[in-house]
């Protein structure tokens, strides 16, 4: 971790996780990212934790419907059924 | 919902932004067009809640983001005869509902989100917690850096309760972070798909992303950290 110009600072690193994750970096940047991850304790725990979370997020359910909100919409869907265009209406 | 998965990520990226239908795609409008009380219900209970989520981008309250997507329903089963199968079915029920927003917002005079994203400039990580920019040895480096999760046990982060703090952390967010990151890394959604759907650049997107997941990650280090400590 040395405080050469071209070495990026782990207050950057934090603010390109994403743009590296989703491989929008240039190549160069790339290169730039990973120097400093190999040398860095911290900001490893910090894309291991962003790595993490992401995939955290990824095993929530999608909250379940009220069974309200359902029946209207099965209410609306019988009469769909019973006048497809809306004519109806 | 697991074979579409597969089919979006085997698709070269060119294609990525406009999904087509898939055979399980196709099944379900035919089975909706001959009135399957079921397949409807599964349906709705699948995407019910993602499509409030993305409504409330766009209109003030619950109250009509729940209307919006009433209408959004009946304006699905209205379309079935013109659904052709150029893209997936869940791209095309989400596109509805953006309509449908939309055209909500704009009579309610309520200007369409995304035009102002400076609230984007707030830091990923709290400024304390680094070294000073004129530090003369290391310079923006960090002075308290997070600990690693590695340690942790497994069941400590599949927990209910780590689950329940996730989900607040991304509640807490504001609409706009809140939609990218339920569609993107709650529901799988590829990049194109969700700049495509909210009419946003990737650049835009990427940025509500970043801050949502940094955000998230801070709540869960919290969190931990108090689990820890």
């Amino acid at each position: 971790m040395s405080g050469s110009p071209e070495m990026l600072s782990c207050r950057e690193v934090v603010e390109l996780v994403t743009e590296y994750l989703e491989g929008a970096l240039s190549e160069a940047e790339e290169v730039r990212f990973e120097e400093h991850l190999a040398m860095c304790d911290g900001c490893a725990a910090y894309l291991d934790q962003m790595r993490t979370t992401i995939a955290l997020a990824g095993r929530l359910d999608p909250e379940a419907v009220d069974l309200e909100a359902c029946d209207r919409l099965m209410h609306a869907f019988r009469g769909w059924k019973a006048d497809p265009e809306g004519r109806a209406e | 919902m697991y074979l579409d998965t597969l089919v979006l990520h085997a698709m070269p990226s060119t294609e990525a932004q406009h999904p087509i239908a898939t055979p399980e795609d196709m099944r379900l409008v035919d089975a909706l067009r001959a009135g399957d009380e079921q397949v409807f219900r599964d349906l709705v209970e699948r995407y019910n809640a993602s499509l409030i989520r993305v409504a409330l981008m766009y209109v003030r309250t619950r109250a009509v983001a729940e209307e919006v997507v009433q209408d959004t329903w009946i304006g699905v089963l209205r379309s079935l005869p013109r659904f052709e199968g150029r893209s997936s079915l869940r791209t095309w029920i989400f596109r509805i509902l953006a309509n449908q927003a939309r055209t909500r917002a704009r009579k309610e005079a309520r200007s369409v989100p995304f035009s102002s994203l400076a609230g984007g400039d707030a830091p990923a990580v709290d400024p304390d917690r680094f070294l000073p920019v004129d530090h003369s040895a290391y310079p923006g480096h960090w002075a308290t850096p997070p600990r690693s999760w590695g340690g942790l046990p497994e069941e400590e982060l599949l927990a209910r309760e780590t689950r329940e703090h996730t989900l607040a952390a991304i509640d807490a967010l504001p609409a706009s972070q809140r939609t990218v990151i339920s569609l993107r890394d709650v529901e799988g959604w590829s990049s194109d798909e969700v700049c495509d759907l909210l009419e946003i650049s990737e650049g835009n997107q990427r940025v509500l992303l970043h801050r949502a997941r940094s955000k998230v990650r801070e709540a869960l280090e919290d969190y931990l950290n108090g689990r820890a400590a």
